[in-house]
């Protein structure tokens, strides 16, 4: 019945292959048990890895919105795919969360004597933030207060901003039938309080779950690879690393700064090809600032743990916090996000 | 020539022949006297030794006390070093196995390991040396992808163990296997050679066996 096909195929190739085989006929948990159980058989360190520019749909980037997006620090998630999720609902789904958010609020709290405060909870689309036509739209959840000031003027503040995206989340797309719709990375910028309240509403509403995304030492060394590599015409921001050195009664913190254009350099003197990033470029970049460091101050970094890696790009901390800075690599940025949100997923 | 100019000279040849001392002493050291051979001693009676190479010694100290209280006939010996070459002043009895103890969480750790495989001798990894992968649990706490330390174990032809040394019960399951392990790389259990620890290695490329 299924043809084995032998042939030297690299790993992930013959998993698609073996994967569309499978295809006719095969349950969507039959699809999603072969993927888990070639993904744990496959090398899964990131060998190589395409730098990222602008992603080609950029025609109907809403400048405005991406300006929401950067220069904010968001907390991230990783959420499975969401039952029965419709893009024509949207306004439903506002009226909907924003009765539960109200109702949340006003459960066993005492009322508030004073301004009016209204909350409401908008949901918009993010056209172009997305790798490939296949992954899902992107979308903004916003809650406003509308808080009616003494001299009658309706004031909206924006009290919380969460945003669900997909950018070439080709690896869960496969694996998951029509019903699902695949949004893997979610990023909060707000109260807990509130975070929680709405990740309880999608709990229930689209049977899905929220667990946070904490990036590991290993991958903030590739994000501060690949991020230094990315050409950038001016540079905003100097380039920081922080390590957390165990020892106690209280951990010690080291903190390393260097100008983005040396960190640059180094990188050019380590990278051979063009348009890829390889394990040993990251691992000879991180040896280099480890080795210059030991030299000057006789401390193996190698030995401590990274836990923040900040350049003009973006910045990331282990706990899953991530600022981006730079438009242009927005993308690219949210590609490694979801990989790593994937990957957590499954 | 001038009084100053032999003077310079003078220490010149004096710095050659400092540095042609190091060299001499470097040369001896890697010959034979500090690469470790398995069967270049004999071995003492009823007494099987362990040798633990990790930069984590404190973590390993508990595994040590786990192992020392291992129910077994013969009365262990266990050391700890940093790293390879041992120093070579202090007697010590013929090594049985050498463990090397990476911890996920230190890229140091690995280094360290890495050097120190330099300094064994080959015969020696026909099943007396073992690997062991430390803190692999905590994901978020690891700097070293388990790939890489895999792909050594699998270089090196040796098996490889996955453990927690924070926890009592991962401390304790760790402590019996290493213990067997020992006793038969000193051959105090007949009619198994070390050769039969062979199985134990990381498979080689699982997907072609799996399809």
């Amino acid at each position: 019945m299924d043809t084995y096909d032998d042939s030297e195929l690299t790993p992930s190739k013959s998993a698609s292959s073996k994967l569309k085989e499978y295809s006719i006929g095969a349950t969507p948990l039959q699809k999603r048990l072969e993927s888990v159980r070639k993904q744990t058989t496959f090398v899964s360190t990131p060998h190589r890895k395409k730098i990222l520019q602008c992603s080609q749909l950029q025609e109907d980037v809403d400048p405005q919105k991406i300006a929401l997006l950067l220069h904010k620090q968001w907390t991230l998630y990783s959420l499975t795919p969401l039952y029965k999720f419709s893009y024509a609902n949207l306004k439903e789904y506002s009226r909907l969360l924003s009765a539960f958010l109200t109702a949340e609020k006003h459960k066993g709290l005492a009322v508030e004597v004073g301004e009016d405060i209204n909350v409401k909870v908008i949901f918009s689309t993010l056209l172009g933030v997305k790798g490939t036509r296949r992954d899902s739209e992107a979308f903004l959840v916003q809650i406003l207060s509308e808080s009616q000031r003494p001299a009658g003027k309706l004031e909206e503040k924006v009290l919380w901003t969460g945003w669900f995206c997909c950018v070439f989340g080709d690896s869960l797309l496969e694996t998951v039938s029509k019903d699902f719709t695949c949004l893997p990375l979610f990023l909060v910028n707000g109260a807990e309080s509130n975070t929680a309240i709405i990740g309880n509403w999608f709990q229930n509403t689209f049977d899905c779950y929220f667990r946070p995304l904490s990036i590991n030492a290993f991958n903030l060394s590739w994000m501060a690879a690949m991020w230094t590599a990315c050409k950038m015409d001016c540079y905003m921001a100097t380039t920081e690393f922080l390590w957390s050195v165990p020892c106690s009664p209280q951990s010690l913190d080291i903190s390393y700064t260097i100008h983005s254009e040396d960190a640059k350099a180094l990188w050019d003197s380590v990278h051979k090809t063009p348009g890829e990033v390889t394990q040993e470029e990251v691992d000879l970049f991180m040896d280099c600032l480890y080795s210059h460091f030991h030299r000057h101050f006789k401390i193996h970094l190698s030995a401590t743990r990274l836990v923040r890696v900040s350049t003009s790009v973006a910045s990331a901390h282990t706990d899953g916090k991530i600022k981006i800075l730079c438009h242009k690599y927005l993308i690219g940025v949210l590609a490694y996000l979801t990989e790593l949100a994937i990957f957590q997923i499954e | 020539m001038a009084a100053e100019d032999l003077n310079t000279v003078f220490s010149h040849q004096q710095s050659n022949l400092v540095q042609l001392a190091e060299l001499s002493d470097d040369l001896f050291s890697s010959l034979g006297e500090k690469v470790f051979r398995p069967l270049d001693k004999l071995p003492q009676l009823n007494t099987p030794t362990i040798l633990l190479v990790s930069t984590e010694e404190a973590l390993l100290q508990q595994l040590v006390d786990k192992m020392l209280r291992e129910d077994c006939a013969s009365q262990l010996l266990v050391h700890l070093a940093k790293s390879l070459p041992l120093p070579s002043n202090v007697t010590r009895p013929r090594i049985d196995l050498i463990v090397f103890a990476v911890s996920l969480h230190s890229k140091h750790s690995l280094q360290n390991v890495q050097e120190s495989l330099r300094q064994v001798d080959t015969s020696f990894f026909l099943g007396r040396v073992c690997f062991l992968a430390i803190g692999a649990g905590q994901e978020n706490h690891c700097s070293v992808h388990h790939q890489t330390i895999l792909k050594l174990a699998r270089t090196y032809q040796s098996p490889l163990l996955f453990t927690d040394l924070k926890t009592e019960g991962f401390l304790v399951a760790m402590a019996q296997p290493l213990v067997r392990m020992l006793q038969i790389c000193a051959g105090h259990t007949p009619g198994v050679s070390t050769l039969s620890l062979l199985p134990l290695q990381s498979s080689e490329s699982p997907f072609l066996k799996d399809l």
